[in-house]
């Protein structure tokens, strides 16, 4: 459905958090997770080992607002594009999505090109997560 | 759908089985928009009564371990199931983790359930409601059955009772002493009581325990509620779980107890949505109405205490119809 949201008051910002992938190394995510609660967001955690088809599909059952994939696998090549193509088919392309875990800067570079709106590093401070989270929920509202 | 030209464009593809639609008007259930008025309204003649089953208790008990099991079992039965799963806001910032996803086991493409995680947000007698409303969405997408899960430590969560036709209360083994606290509360909710995680020492005990509470009966309509054992991780009970949910849903229908608890539900459904509507348009009207304004003047400056100001606020504005000013 592509009708107009109208929100009659301010509501929380709905934000998928999920790691996609078989690695299990989930602490950033949660960090990231609370920030985000902190920060007044509804986070729905989907936890660890998700396939890109469980993650859409959870995103558009929870009707989310934002997507933060967190990956330190190696296999973000591979599975980011893959979320990315079903959100389209499923027409979610506008549903921004941001990742974070370790992706070497050219990679960064291409996935970016390729649609994931925001790529955060080790190292990043939880403020920028959180701003940039905020700023791309509201650019979409 | 034919015969029905004037049904919302939304509400017809809640009909037909667009999920995606369904999810949406879900949000516009939670965040009060105005949209998600017609297409409850055209949905209501829709919804069939379908069981809905609530489960609540403390913290860490395994109710999202045992929605996911109940989840399998129902689905191996052929039937689809719908997840609500309500988690508290946080009263400082307002946000929360919904993290009940987590334990949910299916098959991706699976059409026959669908999760959804609600945050309580804290609004005054607004989780009750908006959980209602969303379990009819649920009702009228055509789910066999919606289970609803919510955090339930005391008194706050009677609110399960107002939504749900079967409540499972689920307690853990050495709770002790607590289970007589629950006495108050949870207890009083319960048409099964749940013992989960019961390959954990003490089970026994703890089984004892309640049936020697709920042997101090008589129960209002006449259930005396079931008590079960199970355990996710040894993947025992669950279909003991669901006969005594079928128990008891037969028991409505023999006694009639459907068609009263519905009443009550939705009596106290119509009064909270007037409460809620009453309260903020008083609300509103504290600021913009110079009457009213004075009053809080008053109050604020010690000369009218708070009681005879809700007095006359009352009289200003008598609990009516929205048109009358």
């Amino acid at each position: 459905m592509s009708g107009p949201r109208r929100p009659a008051r301010r509501h929380p910002i709905r934000v998928l958090i999920a790691k996609p992938g078989l690695d299990g190394h989930d602490r950033g995510a949660k960090v990231v997770a609370r920030a985000l609660r902190d920060a007044g967001m509804e986070v729905i955690y989907a936890g660890l080992r998700q396939t890109p088809e469980e993650i859409v599909r959870a995103a558009l059952e929870e009707d989310v607002d934002l997507i933060g994939l967190s990956i330190l696998s190696g296999a973000h090549m591979a599975l980011f594009p893959k979320v990315l193509k079903l959100l389209k088919a499923q027409k979610a392309g506008s549903v921004p999505v941001f990742a974070g875990g370790i992706i070497p800067d050219e990679d960064a570079h291409r996935l970016k090109k390729a649609g994931i709106r925001a790529i955060f590093g080790p190292g990043t401070s939880l403020e920028e997560i959180v701003g940039t989270a905020q700023k791309l929920a509201r650019r979409r509202a | 759908m034919k015969g029905s030209p004037r049904l919302p464009t939304a509400a017809r593809a809640i009909l037909a089985g667009d999920r995606r639609t369904l999810a949406r008007v879900i949000s516009w259930v939670e965040n009060g928009s105005p949209s998600a008025e017609p297409v409850l309204r055209a949905l209501y003649p829709r919804t069939h009564g379908v069981p809905v089953v609530g489960l609540t208790g403390p913290l860490g008990v395994g109710k999202s371990s045992l929605i996911s099991t109940l989840v399998g079992l129902l689905r191996a039965r052929g039937r689809s199931v719908a997840v609500v799963a309500v988690d508290p806001s946080s009263p400082f910032s307002g946000g929360s983790v919904l993290g009940d996803r987590i334990r949910l086991e299916r098959r991706p493409d699976d059409a026959g359930v669908f999760f959804r995680s609600m945050a309580s947000r804290g609004a005054a007698g607004g989780v009750a409601t908006a959980t209602l409303e969303v379990c009819r969405l649920l009702d009228a997408a055509g789910f066999d059955v919606v289970l609803v899960e919510t955090v339930g430590s005391g008194q706050v969560d009677v609110a399960i009772r107002e939504i749900a036709t079967t409540s499972i209360v689920v307690l853990v083994p050495h709770l002790g002493d607590e289970v007589q606290t629950l006495k108050a509360g949870l207890f009083e909710i319960a048409d099964i009581f749940c013992v989960n995680k019961s390959d954990l020492p003490g089970a026994d005990v703890a089984r004892r325990d309640l049936a020697d509470l709920v042997a101090h009966g008589p129960y209002e309509g006449g259930w005396t509620p079931a008590i079960v054992s199970t355990s996710t991780t040894a993947a025992t009970g669950t279909e003991e779980l669901w006969s005594a949910v079928e128990a008891h849903e037969a028991f409505l229908d023999r006694t009639g107890g459907r068609r009263a608890g519905e009443r009550r539900r939705l009596a106290a459904e119509i009064v909270g949505l007037v409460r809620d509507r009453v309260g903020r348009e008083l609300t509103g009207r504290l600021e913009r109405d110079p009457e009213l304004r004075r009053l809080l003047d008053a109050v604020t400056a010690r000369t009218l205490d708070p009681r005879s100001a809700a007095r006359r606020l009352r009289l200003a504005s008598p609990p009516g119809p929205e048109g009358r000013r």
